[in-house]
């Protein structure tokens, strides 16, 4: 039968022996690796730090933990854990037989550890190749789910917005209303209806009304702010929501102004096009809150007022207006136009 | 049939012949997809149809263009990871092919769902190898013989390699181990590819 000393170092490349004066004796191949050169007659708890379960600091105490799971680390690498078994070699010493834990893949990327450092039953070449192969798995993963995400946010912008000039859609507007309703935000809804569109339309041409909307778009783009929201409802309809915006200088300013630089007669392939503006404006301030439907109707009555009263200008929705067109003293088709 | 595998044939295209070439594969086999993602399911009727594709556009063999993607795998600087997983299989040539039994069980440990042909190694003769593949898909041996060339290359190892045809309804490859150190060997630290090795 072979020596019990070479057996250890035969297959187990990470063993101490240790003697009993608790000096090491012979230490197993692998240990030049972790920068221990030759340790035979160091004092064991010298080269190496005990965590768990316990600190012996005799050798009695070591002794004591034989049969035990312990972890431990070299003293020049505390960042390498290594766990192993003391076990009592029955003449005064002990052994100790370590492998390194989970901390495995950091030891070979720093000690550049080989398979031969290893002993060949042991799975650390299994754990290395699946270590590595769900590193690059999940790369792939990683890789798809970043290119579906974009094709997501490109498709949910997409069925957000109208395609002719890029406002938000009444879905967008749906949503923002649905937000505004269950929080505490005061806010203005401009209700914009062109004037003389229909004309421009049927006398120009689709592709010159088309212009016209996308100049409209334009305006409203560069009057309004950053967290407003533009949204084209239908054909020249559109609706602009400002969050944080209920002062009515303010909001008279800002309709005067788009009406004004809607008003604007301008070229379009060579012909000069005028179209108007209205404004119905309702702020939240005077709606019950969580309703903003009920906003929404008061800024439609609201701009049907304007149109009646001769075009051209903004009315702020008032409780004498009431709540519907219904209650408007004249017809619906009428106002439109 | 994973992704992966379908995958590997658009990039092999793809990078090698140019992408206007798979473009036209892809619409000569009429299949419903362009492009393939690696971490999807799909038909595994598609395979057979793309391959036939690719042949006619390419105007090569079947055979001819799976060797070439199985050394491809190997060799391409965008798979690096395949070179460093298949040398996980071995110190030496002969050692990876001894470990190729393995292959489909360590593949499945890599990606669940990605399953390959079983494969059988012999050595009968010293350094003179018999290696079978039974299962789907059909033509797994030829590119194996093509990542086996390259990987042989990579070991510095000089071999000869030849898919033997089907026989017993197993793809039957040979493989002569004639000098074990021919060429340079790349090289394979088990740290990873932060670690220098050879180019």
């Amino acid at each position: 039968m072979i020596p019990a000393t070479d057996l250890l170092l035969a297959l187990r490349p990470l063993h101490v022996c240790v003697g009993p004066t608790g000096h090491i004796r012979q230490v197993g191949k692998s240990f030049v690796k972790l920068g221990i050169d030759d340790p035979t007659g160091c004092r064991f708890l010298e080269v190496f730090e005990f965590l768990r379960p316990m600190q012996p600091a005799t050798m009695a105490d070591l002794r004591r933990l034989a049969g035990q799971v312990v972890r431990l680390h070299v003293r020049s690498e505390p960042g390498i854990g290594l766990r192993g078994l003391v076990i009592d070699d029955q003449a005064g010493g002990v052994i100790c037989d370590l492998s390194f834990g989970i901390a495995v893949v950091d030891a070979v990327h720093r000690f550049g550890l080989t398979a031969r450092d290893f002993a060949s039953s042991d799975l650390v070449m299994e754990l290395l190749f699946l270590q590595e192969a769900k590193s690059s798995a999940m790369a792939a993963s990683f890789s798809l789910n970043a290119r579906l995400n974009g094709a997501r946010l490109a498709a949910e912008t997409e069925a957000l917005t109208d395609g002719l000039t890029g406002l938000h859609n009444r879905r967008a507007l749906d949503g923002a209303l649905a937000r505004l309703g269950q929080s505490d935000t005061e806010y203005a809804i401009l209700q914009l209806d062109l004037d003389r569109f229909k004309q421009v339309n049927d006398t120009l041409g689709h592709a010159v009304g088309d212009a016209v909307l996308k100049r409209v778009a334009m305006i409203l783009r560069t009057h309004t702010r950053q967290d407003d929201l533009v949204v084209r409802t239908g054909g020249d309809e559109c609706v602009i929501v400002c969050p944080g915006l209920t002062d009515p200088t303010r909001l008279s300013a800002l309709a005067g102004d788009l009406i004004r630089d809607v008003s604007e007669p301008v070229m379009i392939d060579g012909q000069e096009v005028s179209v108007g503006a209205s404004i119905g404006i309702a702020v939240s301030a005077h709606a019950a809150r969580g309703d903003p439907q009920t906003l929404i109707a008061r800024a439609d009555v609201a701009l049907y007022a304007a149109k009646r009263s001769g075009r051209g200008r903004h009315l702020f929705w008032s409780p004498h207006m009431g709540d519907s067109l219904a209650e408007l003293d004249m017809p619906v088709s009428a106002a439109r136009g | 049939m994973h992704g992966l595998i379908f995958r590997t044939l658009e990039a092999f295209v793809s990078d090698v012949f140019g992408a206007d070439c798979w473009a036209r594969a892809v619409g000569l086999s009429d299949l419903p997809v362009t492009s393939f993602e690696a971490m999807l399911q799909y038909d595994a009727g598609y395979f057979p149809k793309l391959l036939a594709a690719c042949a006619e556009v390419l105007d090569r063999p079947e055979s001819v263009i799976l060797e070439d993607l199985g050394a491809y795998l190997i060799t391409h600087q965008n798979h690096a990871s395949v070179r460093r997983l298949m040398r996980f299989g071995g110190e030496t040539f002969s050692e990876l092919l001894h470990s190729l039994d393995d292959l489909p069980g360590r593949t499945r440990l890599a990606v669940s769902g990605l399953d390959l042909p079983q494969v059988h190694v012999r050595e009968p003769i010293s350094q003179s190898f018999i290696i079978d593949c039974r299962g789907e898909p059909a033509g797994f041996g030829h590119a194996l013989v093509g990542l086996l060339r390259a990987m042989a290359d990579d070991y510095g190892t000089l071999a000869v390699l030849d898919h033997r045809g089907i026989r017993n309804g197993s793809e039957v490859i040979e493989v002569i181990v004639v000098e074990t150190a021919f060429g340079a060997d790349r090289g394979f630290s088990l740290g990873g590819a932060a670690m220098a090795e050879g180019a």
